[in-house]
């Protein structure tokens, strides 16, 4: 099949690229909304740095598989003594911190962890002997890869960071192909160990977070106020929102971080319920094809790394989504392609990038040619 | 192939098949969340829109109510003893301070409040019911007032405003009569539970008439509504309502006449009562020495209270309702009257010889007057007249009369309380002390002694009910329609007699020479009283220690002969009538010659060193720097509505009649309420006495 358009931009996964596009503009619309009607400080650098991880996902989608296959462990190893590193900052610094300054730059190793995760653990059980899938061998080195930097993460303290981890984490071992006894079991054991790690191994901050989230009216002024002034800002929208540049919730700073993670409420109080459709439509698009990408995929490293991608992202947008709609207690994770942040913004290319690479590799060990769709 | 959980050969295959079903399955939770979170977002924006658009609009909208300007209190020709001042004014809410020591201590720099006060301002808070505005600071200059707003964001549970004090130009002269406002405190709030009470800047009524008109003068608040960030920061004002002031109450007090009574008491402690003969009407109730409702009003200190409640002269005590002395011989016209009334001939006499025996025993008079009959027992003030005749007629008898003339009685005066008194007879004594009445007892009560107690308002009175001979009932209120004055049954021959004998007590051979009018052709009639407070072995009652010196009383009324004006004057502890009646023979004075009256009282208070307000205010310097302590600057004077309502006004006013006689179509109008509020942005409307 002919096409005027060049091969390069046709082979392009625009059913992606584009909702992805809109997304990252309307978010701009919210953000340049949430500093007052002004593009700095806010969606001048959202627009910025989508263009510019957008080049880095470009540049991750033309690596081939054997260095993507290298690179999987080296880079958990990096990540991981990055994160120890935040730990020994924090020790000597005194006090929790999530992220190391080089330079101009600010890293926090524990965004990088989340693909990076996926990454070994598909690495991991790419390498790992289709005999071994029932036995402890597939259960034990994964388990390890996903514990320890998810301790290391929950220690700064990052109660949401450390769950999206072992999300993507759980997801990729799920879609392995690990007997679905155990999955079961862990289920059990999860409803056990809640109540428990609830009692020992949060922080009061995080316990009351909880707490505020199953009873937000008890605590109006202090952390269950979040939640209300979300609802309240979502609701007051209604049909088609009060109008751009017009939501009192976050002009009048009622609504609590307006631009980074309860963005999604400050865009439906001026778009309303449509504007929140469109967002969540985009999502699910963007999804999908993520989706597609891994079922579509040739091997078990492709699959297994691509599914962990859709994992992470799947994970931050339903979390927040339901942080701000009163469905879960505040977390303090960021919605993709919309929140004001770096870091966020970073991880969620990188996913992009990861897919479309994956992508690249189906289409074209198809054989179908270059020209193919 | 057989799917056995416990048979299962893994191979590629197997897991690329588990692959594609478990990620259907989790594509389709995936898809279910979107779903459930679509769900929602319909549940908030759509069906619970409603609500949370309320709430959303509770959130973004404050309102704020404006304070009421509260009525004026007028006198009966419309001068006001109570206005209100424009005021910038500074109050703190202490529950919404967050780190209250810095920022009283930043007010205080601010403000330049000195120790003393941030040491009141500290108490007061830990008093305070949290929720209730505390006033900092009144009456700031404007740069003060700008300091303090442009602060604001770092001092949250400050509330500046631009409102309204109230004004009192006469002071102490009208402070029992009038009372005084402050903020409402925790139980006047939980009693009313209006939301006004506890707005910065409203003050309700705590004593006198503020109190009784309370919410006749609050009016109706005004509100506005701004638009506030979850600090609390106003961005912009959406729209504000005036307020609705109060509606003014009209007084039958004369102002320039409470005033010049009131400073003409000078040093002593006591009242002076004065009605009008034709009405009823109260022109003067004057208590002294008083406080200055001025400084309640801005929120009292600590030491200026402990200054007025440690004074022996009780200031804090309105004294026209709530003294309550023997009325001594004050009372013998009204006896005279009862002795009439029950068939005595005013000729009858008896010999006082220096006193006279009732039953087995001789009772002393204070003088030997001879022959006597009922005008000299009047003049002459005779006891022994009384004691033979009191008991001739029977005490229960008089007291009756006693009664009818107003001792005793409780009068329908919109006050919080006043003391109504005893007139003693059998029955009152049997209950009281379960004793007989013993001739001794009339012989005491027949002169104003033993059990009989009269208030300074009972005594004036008395005194219009003897110069009429009918029965006026005092009224503090003005209305059109005065309360008919049903006669007491004399004879016209008989109020004449004693109007005449009440005259020689001053004019003639009488007790009280000194009280005589400087004024050609008014003659007053008065009785001398002495109510002797502790027995003459401890104190003669007239030289000694203060508080053993007899009170001195005087009743009186003029023209004698056509009574104008009744009234009474006590002094507490004066040593004798002769303290009482120059008070009284003065205060006619101004009636019915302001000049030469005002020139008495400005050589006296010459002598006295200044004015009531002048002297308490220098007391009160006094005593602060014994104590230690600084002492804030008195409200600024507001000599134009001042000039309206004290003494000196009188003089302005005669003028201006007589001017206004000669160019009769510019007339000056007394009354002119508060202008109504703008509709501006400030926080309480311009205008009112500025």
């Amino acid at each position: 099949m002919n096409s005027v358009i060049p091969a390069p931009v046709a082979n392009q996964p625009w059913s992606m690229l584009i909702p992805l596009t809109l997304l990252t503009c309307f978010g701009s619309a919210v953000l340049y909304s949430a500093a007052g009607g002004s593009f700095s400080p806010f969606a001048s650098t959202h627009l910025l740095r989508f263009a510019i991880f957008m080049v880095v996902a470009l540049i991750i989608a033309s690596m081939p598989r054997d260095f993507a296959k290298f690179v999987a462990y080296p880079a958990y190893v990096v990540v991981l003594i990055l994160l120890l590193g935040v730990e020994a900052m924090g020790a000597v610094g005194g006090g929790s911190q999530r992220w190391l300054e080089v330079g101009p730059i600010r890293i926090q190793p524990s965004e990088l962890m989340k693909p990076t995760v996926a990454l070994a653990l598909a690495r991991f059980y790419d390498t790992l002997p289709t005999g071994m899938f029932s036995s402890w061998r597939a259960l034990l080195p994964a388990g390890v890869i996903i514990v320890m930097p998810a301790l290391l993460v929950l220690m700064q303290p990052d109660l949401g960071t450390a769950l999206a981890i072992v999300f993507s984490g759980a997801v990729v071992m799920f879609l392995a192909g690990l007997p679905m006894s155990w999955f079961l079991g862990a289920g059990a054991a999860a409803a056990v160990a809640v109540p428990l790690a609830y009692n020992f191994a949060l922080k009061p901050y995080q316990q009351r977070r909880v707490t505020t989230f199953l009873d937000p009216e008890s605590d109006p002024l202090g952390s269950g106020y979040h939640i209300p002034q979300s609802k309240i800002a979502i609701g007051s929208g209604g049909f088609t929102g009060k109008g751009f540049n017009e939501g009192s919730q976050s002009h009048l700073q009622y609504l609590p971080e307006p631009h980074t993670d309860f963005v999604f409420a400050t865009m439906a109080e001026e778009w309303g319920f449509l504007g929140g459709v469109f967002v969540l439509v985009c999502f699910g698009l963007i999804l999908y094809w993520g989706l597609k990408v891994a079922r579509n995929a040739n091997n078990r490293f492709d699959r297994l790394l691509a599914a962990g991608m859709v994992a992470t992202m799947f994970f931050y947008i339903a979390i927040n989504l339901m942080m701000v709609m009163g469905m879960a207690p505040v977390v303090g994770i960021p919605l993709p392609f919309m929140s004001h942040g770096g870091s966020s913004m970073m991880t969620n290319m990188l996913c992009l990038g990861a897919l479309m690479m994956i992508n690249r590799w189906t289409t074209q060990g198809r054989g179908g040619g270059l020209l193919s769709n | 192939m057989p799917l056995g959980l416990t048979k299962k050969i893994l191979n590629e295959s197997v897991l690329t098949d588990s692959f594609d079903r478990r990620s259907f399955a989790l594509g389709l939770g995936g898809l279910s969340v979107g779903m459930l979170l679509a769900g929602r977002m319909g549940y908030l924006a759509i069906a619970e829109d409603d609500k949370y658009a309320v709430e959303s609009e509770s959130n973004r909208v404050n309102l704020t109510l404006i304070p009421p300007r509260r009525g004026w209190i007028l006198d009966r020709n419309g001068a006001p003893l109570a206005s209100n001042q424009a005021d910038f004014r500074v109050d703190i809410i202490p529950e919404r301070l967050q780190d209250r020591v810095r920022e009283i201590d930043t007010l205080g720099k601010l403000l330049g409040l000195d120790e003393a006060k941030m040491r009141d301002l500290h108490a007061k808070i830990d008093e305070s019911a949290g929720y209730a505005p505390i006033e900092v600071a009144s009456g700031l200059d404007y740069d003060k007032f700008a300091a303090v707003s442009i602060r604001l964001p770092e001092l949250p549970g400050v509330v500046p405003q631009r409102g309204f004090s109230r004004y009192y130009p006469t002071g102490p002269s009208v402070g029992h009569l009038i009372g005084y406002v402050g903020a409402a405190s925790r139980e006047e709030f939980e009693a009313d539970r209006n939301p006004l009470l506890i707005t910065p800047g409203y003050k309700i009524g705590k004593d006198g008439l503020e109190k009784q008109f309370e919410q006749t003068l609050r009016g109706k608040p005004g509100a506005r509504r701004v638009e506030v960030t979850a600090s609390g920061r106003i961005v912009r004002d959406l729209s504000t309502r005036p307020d609705v002031q109060g509606d003014p109450i009209k007084l039958t007090i004369d102002g320039p006449l409470q005033d010049y009574a009131a400073r003409r008491l000078g040093l002593e402690s006591g009242s002076v009562v004065v009605m009008d003969c034709r009405s009823g009407d109260l022109l003067c109730m004057a208590s002294m020495p008083s406080f200055d409702p001025n400084s309640f009003s801005d929120g009292i200190g600590s030491v200026e209270y402990a200054m007025l409640s440690e004074n022996d002269r009780v200031p804090l005590r309105n004294k026209v309702l709530k003294g309550l002395y023997p009325p001594g011989s004050t009372v013998k016209p009204m006896h005279a009257m009862a002795f009439m009334h029950e068939g005595i001939d005013p000729n009858e006499s008896i010999i006082c010889g220096g006193g006279r025996r009732i039953g087995n025993r001789f009772f002393n008079c204070w003088s030997n007057h001879g022959r006597v009959d009922m005008a000299k027992g009047i003049y002459q003030s005779c006891d022994s007249y009384f004691y033979h005749f009191a008991q001739k007629v029977g005490f229960d008898k008089v007291a009756d009369y006693a009664r009818r003339f107003g001792l005793g009685q409780e009068f329908d005066l919109p006050v919080a309380s006043q003391f109504y008194g005893t007139v003693p007879d059998p029955a009152w004594k049997l209950k009281k002390y379960d004793q007989q009445w013993q001739p001794y007892d009339t012989v005491n009560a027949s002169i104003g002694q033993g059990y009989y107690l009269a208030s300074p308002l009972q005594l004036a009175v008395m005194a219009t009910r003897i110069a009429t001979g009918r029965h006026f009932e005092p009224a503090l209120i003005k209305t059109d329609k005065p309360k008919p004055a049903p006669s007491l049954d004399f004879k016209p021959d008989q109020i004449a007699y004693i109007r005449k004998a009440m005259s020689d007590v001053v004019n003639g051979p009488g007790t009280a020479g000194r009280a005589r009018l400087p004024i050609e052709n008014v003659l007053i009639a008065g009785k001398t009283g002495t109510a002797q407070v502790v027995s003459l072995s401890i104190s003669n009652g007239k030289t000694g220690p203060w508080k053993y010196r007899d009170h001195g009383l005087f009743i009186f009324f003029a023209p004698f002969d056509n009574p104008r004006y009744a009234g009474a004057v006590v002094i507490e502890h004066g040593g004798g009538s002769g303290a009482a009646y120059p008070i009284a023979r003065d205060v006619m004075t101004f009636m019915f010659d302001p000049q030469k009256g005002l020139d008495a009282l400005t050589a006296l208070e010459k002598e006295w060193g200044g004015t009531a307000q002048e002297r308490l205010q220098r007391r009160y310097a006094e005593y602060a720097r014994a104590a230690g302590e600084a002492v804030p600057a008195s409200p600024p004077a507001d000599r134009e509505i001042q000039a309206r309502v004290d003494a000196e006004a009188r003089l302005e006013a005669q003028r201006s009649e007589a001017f206004a006689r000669k160019n009769p179509r510019r007339v000056r109008r007394p009354e002119e309420p508060d202008r109504p509020a703008s509709g501006d942005n400030q926080q309480a409307p311009a205008g009112d006495a500025e």
